[in-house]
């Protein structure tokens, strides 16, 4: 059993959407820092800096956080996880950092991804944008922009495609 | 694709997608050497003894920077200090160093093979740091890395070692890596200095050094390893500089975009002149450089995973 939750056109009003509320909540986007976490959630953030430019005619700085390295289950799974780029742009002291991600989980990846953050400078402040929530969060964590809420059983797993790394935009949820 | 190894024991034992994947993993570890705070926590906890018999300064340094940029805790033992001058085994240092739980021990030893037989005592993971005239495998990856980072790849280039080959597990080393990853590789030194059978593991022989220098991509000159010599092998330093030294007179048919390599520590004058250690062919502190994050890399895929 698979459910189409979203297509490419629903991608991009959600993240339309999202470029707004960014916008409203940070009156502009002059200190704004996007990151994604690899790999789609740089894809993601990628897009969302393309539509705060059409709208604001402004370039927000956009770069990729890796937060392997700060995972909390290194050595407890069989497989060392693989290491992906972290590429931060410009300093982040006093500036707005928003990580994007594709699907908002347990929160563990996010905790991960403030930890490396930190060890990069200090934000004034972190925001968080993801695609999907779907719920089931292990760590007191809520983000501040969502594309769309999906409530999920836990065998259930949510996929996200997008165009720059499985050739197609979608949004799937299927029975494991 | 994960490396299931308890151990990294030789160059020769890896299969061409382990070293690929210990190099790819290399050189994310590289940005973590450029921040501000560098360090991460990924092995908090984890304890790391550096054992070394013999001395060193660029590898021992260079493993103990690696375990503390991954916050993790690194001992250093150096014989000289140590119980080995009260007549200890091998054995037993690695028994009573066990008992107190590591998680690895990085080895350099004056006997080849050493660490293999270390690693069968202690359950912990074993790094070969060194062993005799064996091998030297984090040296080869940082080489190989080095190499990769300049031209983009290793397929296809031309590597020329010289020197010192039969005293030298870096070039044994080197030989294992370069070739699997498919490049061709040519070693030169004078006949005294050259293993008899060293082309069965997969490289040309010369022993001139005039004939390897225009076709090649990388040379990588090797330190005279005269502590190793039981009886003199060449009549003098003077002679052996004239005819295998590396200088820009013998540079001057050498490629164009050709890289200089050497892995410490260097004899100015001798194997090379300085004008060419230092000079723009040189990637001699590269070299360094990216060991770190090679043996960031090795501590990360052995102790990252988990045993079962």
């Amino acid at each position: 059993m698979k459910k189409n939750i979203m297509d490419a056109k629903g991608i991009e009003r959600a993240l339309t959407r999202i470029a707004h509320e960014v916008i409203e909540k940070n009156k502009g986007i002059e200190d704004v820092v996007i990151l994604g976490i690899p790999t789609r959630g740089v894809h993601i953030a990628r897009r969302l800096k393309d539509i705060l430019k059409t709208i604001e005619g402004v370039d927000a700085p956009v770069g990729s956080i890796d937060a392997t390295l700060y995972r909390d289950d290194i050595g407890m799974k069989q497989e060392q996880p693989a290491l992906k780029e972290t590429d931060i742009p410009v300093s982040i002291d006093n500036k707005k950092v928003i990580i994007v991600d594709d699907v908002l989980f347990t929160g563990r990846t996010i905790r991960a991804a403030m930890n490396a953050i930190m060890d990069f400078g200090r934000p004034a402040n972190i925001q968080l944008a993801v695609l999907i929530d779907r719920g089931h969060r292990e760590l007191p964590i809520r983000p501040d922009y969502v594309g769309k809420n999906v409530p999920t059983s836990m065998q259930e797993e949510v996929r996200v495609r997008l165009r720059e790394t499985d050739g197609v935009d979608d949004v799937t949820v299927a029975e494991t | 694709m994960r490396l299931k190894r308890k151990d990294i024991l030789s160059i020769e034992e890896l299969s061409k997608d382990e070293i690929e994947l210990i190099l790819s993993t290399a050189e994310s570890f590289k940005e973590v050497s450029e921040r501000d705070i560098k360090k991460v926590p990924t092995l908090r906890g984890r304890t790391i003894i550096n054992l070394f018999y013999e001395a060193s300064t660029r590898t021992r340094t260079s493993f103990e920077i690696a375990a503390k940029r991954m916050s993790a805790d690194a001992i250093n033992i150096s014989t000289s200090s140590s119980s080995v001058v009260k007549g200890e085994t091998l054995k037993d240092t690695a028994k009573n160093l066990e008992a107190m739980n590591p998680d690895c021990i990085v080895l350099r030893h004056p006997s080849s093979g050493a660490p293999e037989i270390l690693a069968k005592y202690v359950k912990c993971s074993v790094i070969n740091a060194g062993d005799g005239s064996h091998e030297h495998p984090s040296q080869a990856l940082l080489d190989m890395l080095t190499v990769k980072e300049r031209f983009g790849k290793i397929e296809g280039l031309n590597i020329t070692i010289v020197g010192d080959i039969a005293h030298s597990r870096v070039a044994r080393s080197n030989i294992y890596g370069f070739t699997k990853l498919g490049a061709k590789v040519t070693v030169v030194g004078p006949p005294t200095m050259m293993p008899s059978g060293i082309e069965n593991i997969g490289c040309s022989v010369s022993n001139r050094i005039e004939d390897a220098i225009s076709n090649a991509d990388v040379i990588m000159m090797l330190r005279i390893q005269l502590e190793r010599h039981e009886v003199p092998l060449f009549p003098t330093i003077r002679e052996y500089s004239r005819l295998f030294g590396l200088d820009s007179k013998k540079l001057e048919t050498a490629k164009k975009d050709v890289v200089i390599l050497h892995p410490g520590p260097i004899n100015r004058g001798v194997e090379i002149s300085p004008e060419i250690a230092d000079g723009p062919y040189s990637l001699i502190l590269d070299q360094v450089k990216n060991g770190v994050a090679v043996r960031m890399a090795l501590f990360y895929l052995l102790l990252g995973g988990s045993r079962e």
